[in-house]
């Protein structure tokens, strides 16, 4: 069953492009919706019987990762008035060429891998490790406190990715601990965003470097 | 009983946020302390004879590990409870209700990580426990405390998020090896053996990157020095002492695994070389620091280093290192609440503005004196017995580099802290100081005398129960149970 899901993951893994290489935080989080929606339907391809515990769980990846999340994302940045401008650190041009080289050099470390026999022809555990870097390369080449949040997301989407190779593994209700404490996070980090945007009249991270030794 | 100990935590949370009053809101956290204490030491002695507690189908099981971590959590959050409302009447400007809750919130999910035997739940409660206590760091809603928070939850949350990857790779190794994967942990012990080499190894190193990160082992700590200091004194206590240790059981959890199959050599390399780079960082970094809160951050970067110190030098340095999470959560109760209480009377954390706290708050000053003493390893309080143990333990078992190294830098760090503690204690206050209105009382004292006397008793004798639960723990943790 897994073979079916190569193409849906190389629509995964242009979508980190599309993450790492548009200007517009908007379309970062449209971008990072759609590919948590994706990543939420690939059970339905996985499991042969999913039951209505797995299509409920389905419902509620897609839902949250998909519309809630992104929704109170954008909602987070009206309210905060943040600028519309990614701001990198790294240029765009940069952080698709960081991508590029993260993701050939995490196909050939596949390749390297002791993947079980059933596993080894797979895009997904590539696919996974790349998603995993393009969140890091987000999350360190990112000023805006909202992109970090974005970058964390993908980061947590490549994990995510590496699950499904695990059927039993994770019963239901661990995944709905996981997604919640997912939703957690980024509902605290959005308080605390409105937070450094009132604090400093912008939401850039540059202005948090009053710690230090 | 076990469904207890996390469903009443929760029930309080509920009950802070209903109720109104910003006033009497703090009395809930002594009484809840309270009633915790009493849910959790029977269920903790009930069971002694070795049947295990167990509930949710093998998910949740209280065993001797579990018993010594759910202990000590008791007893300091019971003893931190009881300082709160002192404090937060201090604080009447601030709202307290999320502050309340929170705690309430945080000790359910570290209580769940203590029961936890399903690797995979354990990942959510720690990243529950995270997510709890952000807000406690923020308490004072200034641009630092900001700062200190946006770090502990980035740092913390992408740590976390790798710990998950590891599990991933824990589970992926019985796939590896045509088991049936899983993350229950007393399965994953039970077949540790067949499971695949390469796996294990990846999903040890991801797991101690991301739990490494939530206990602060150097050189995952950057976030420590800045939470602990912007924080309020009784949430250093909480998270020095509980948040720490709970990542500490977690990372022992997977050192069960590896040590049943054939990684407990790479894993105790591991635990050795991080444990000595952690007291050496905090060695460096508490000389010449001017800010004493931050000193005790990096004071609990070398105890959590001391802690997987212990672990890695194996035999009876394993039993050492249980007691010290006792000794050091004990110990830094004891600082963080005196610390709190000077930073009060002072209107500032750094030494060029504070001096002359024997004078200006003769019980906390001489309490935060003590506790120095004490956290350094001064006989004759606690800390000295445990680290004795591993010193002496490395030494008997021939680990002379490791041994020597650990007792150079603990000397190093005595002498570091020593200046600035002196500082803050000796002299005269300044007129500044004077003005400030604030005056000790019995709720911001008594707890501290409490944690005081707790490092005073351990430092004597360890009493007989928990000692036998000590050992037997620190049998599990040598596979010979």
């Amino acid at each position: 069953m897994l073979q079916f899901l190569d193409p849906l993951l190389i629509v995964v893994l242009a979508l980190n492009f599309v993450a790492l290489g548009v200007s517009r935080i908007r379309a970062v989080i449209h971008a990072v919706a759609f590919q948590g929606m994706v990543l939420g339907f690939f059970p339905l391809f996985v499991h042969h019987d999913l039951g209505l515990r797995g299509l409920l769980l389905i419902f509620a990846t897609v839902g949250l990762k998909g519309f809630v999340i992104p929704r109170y994302l954008l909602d987070a940045m009206r309210e905060a008035e943040i600028q519309h401008e990614v701001s990198p650190i790294v240029g765009f041009a940069s952080s698709l060429l960081l991508g590029a080289l993260g993701t050939g050099l995490a196909l050939l470390f596949s390749n390297t891998l002791p993947l079980a026999a059933e596993h080894a022809d797979l895009l997904l555990v590539p696919a996974s490790f790349a998603t995993v870097w393009t969140g890091f390369l987000m999350l360190t080449t990112r000023k805006k406190a909202i992109m970090q949040v974005l970058g964390y997301l993908v980061l947590e989407n490549g994990v995510f990715l590496f699950g499904f190779l695990l059927l039993e593994a994770m019963p239901a209700l661990v995944e709905v601990g996981v997604l919640l404490d997912l939703f957690t996070g980024v509902f605290v980090m959005g308080i605390i965003i409105h937070h450094i945007s009132r604090e400093f009249s912008s939401t850039s991270t540059e202005h948090l470097t009053e710690l230090k030794e | 009983m076990v469904y207890a100990l996390i469903l009443f935590p929760l029930a309080m949370a509920a009950a802070s946020v209903a109720l109104p009053s910003n006033r009497w809101r703090p009395w809930l956290l002594p009484l809840g302390g309270l009633v915790y204490l009493g849910i959790a030491l029977p269920t903790i002695s009930s069971s002694e004879a070795g049947s295990a507690v167990t509930g949710f189908g093998g998910w949740l099981l209280l065993d001797a590990l579990g018993k010594v971590v759910l202990g000590f959590l008791a007893v300091l959050f019971c003893t931190c409870s009881l300082y709160v409302p002192a404090y937060l009447a201090a604080r009447a400007d601030r709202p307290n209700r999320v502050f309340c809750a929170t705690m309430f919130v945080s000790l359910a999910t570290m209580t769940l990580v203590t029961l936890s035997h399903h690797l995979g739940l354990t990942w959510v409660a720690m990243e529950a426990t995270t997510l709890a206590t952000a807000p406690w760091i923020y308490f004072n809603h200034n641009p630092r405390s900001l700062e200190a928070t946006w770090k502990y939850l980035m740092i913390g949350s992408v740590g976390i998020a790798l710990a998950l990857l590891g599990s991933f790779f824990l589970a992926y190794a019985s796939v590896k090896a045509g088991l049936e994967s899983t993350l229950l942990f007393d399965q994953l012990v039970r077949e540790a053996p067949q499971l695949s080499g390469p796996w294990l190894h990846a999903a040890f190193v991801l797991l101690v990157i991301g739990y490494g990160t939530k206990m602060g082992l150097a050189p995952l700590h950057s976030w420590k020095p800045d939470a602990y200091g912007e924080a309020p004194g009784v949430v250093g206590a909480l998270l020095a002492g509980g948040v720490t240790t709970v990542a500490f059981l977690a990372i022992l959890r997977v050192y069960q695994i590896c040590r049943a199959g054939a990684e407990a050599e790479f894993a105790r390399k591991v635990f050795i070389v991080m444990g000595l780079l952690s007291i050496a960082v905090a060695a460096v970094f508490v000389a010449r620091q001017r800010d004493f809160k931050r000193m005790l951050a990096y004071s609990s970067v070398e105890h959590v280093g001391i802690l997987v110190l212990g672990i890695g030098i194996g035999g009876a340095a394993v039993y050492g290192a249980l007691l010290h999470v006792l000794n050091n959560g004990f110990t830094k109760g004891v600082l963080f609440l005196s610390a709190g209480n000077i930073h009060r009377a002072y209107g500032s954390k750094r030494t060029d503005d504070v001096s002359g706290a024997l004078r200006r708050v003769p019980f906390s000053g001489a309490l935060f004196l003590a506790g120095f003493l004490a956290i350094t390893g001064s006989p004759p309080f606690g800390p000295f017995v445990s680290e004795f143990t591993i010193a002496d333990a490395a030494f008997g078992s021939g680990q002379v580099l490791a041994g020597g190294l650990f007792l150079a830098f603990l000397g190093i760090v005595f002498v570091g802290m020593g200046a600035t503690v002196l500082a803050v204690v000796q002299g005269v206050p300044s007129a500044r100081a004077d003005e400030n209105g604030y005056r000790e009382n019995a709720g911001t004292i008594v707890p501290v005398l409490l944690f005081m006397a707790f490092v005073a008793v351990l430092g004597v004798c360890v009493p007989a129960p928990l000692n036998s639960l000590l050992r037997q723990a620190a049998a599990l943790l040598e596979g010979q149970s």
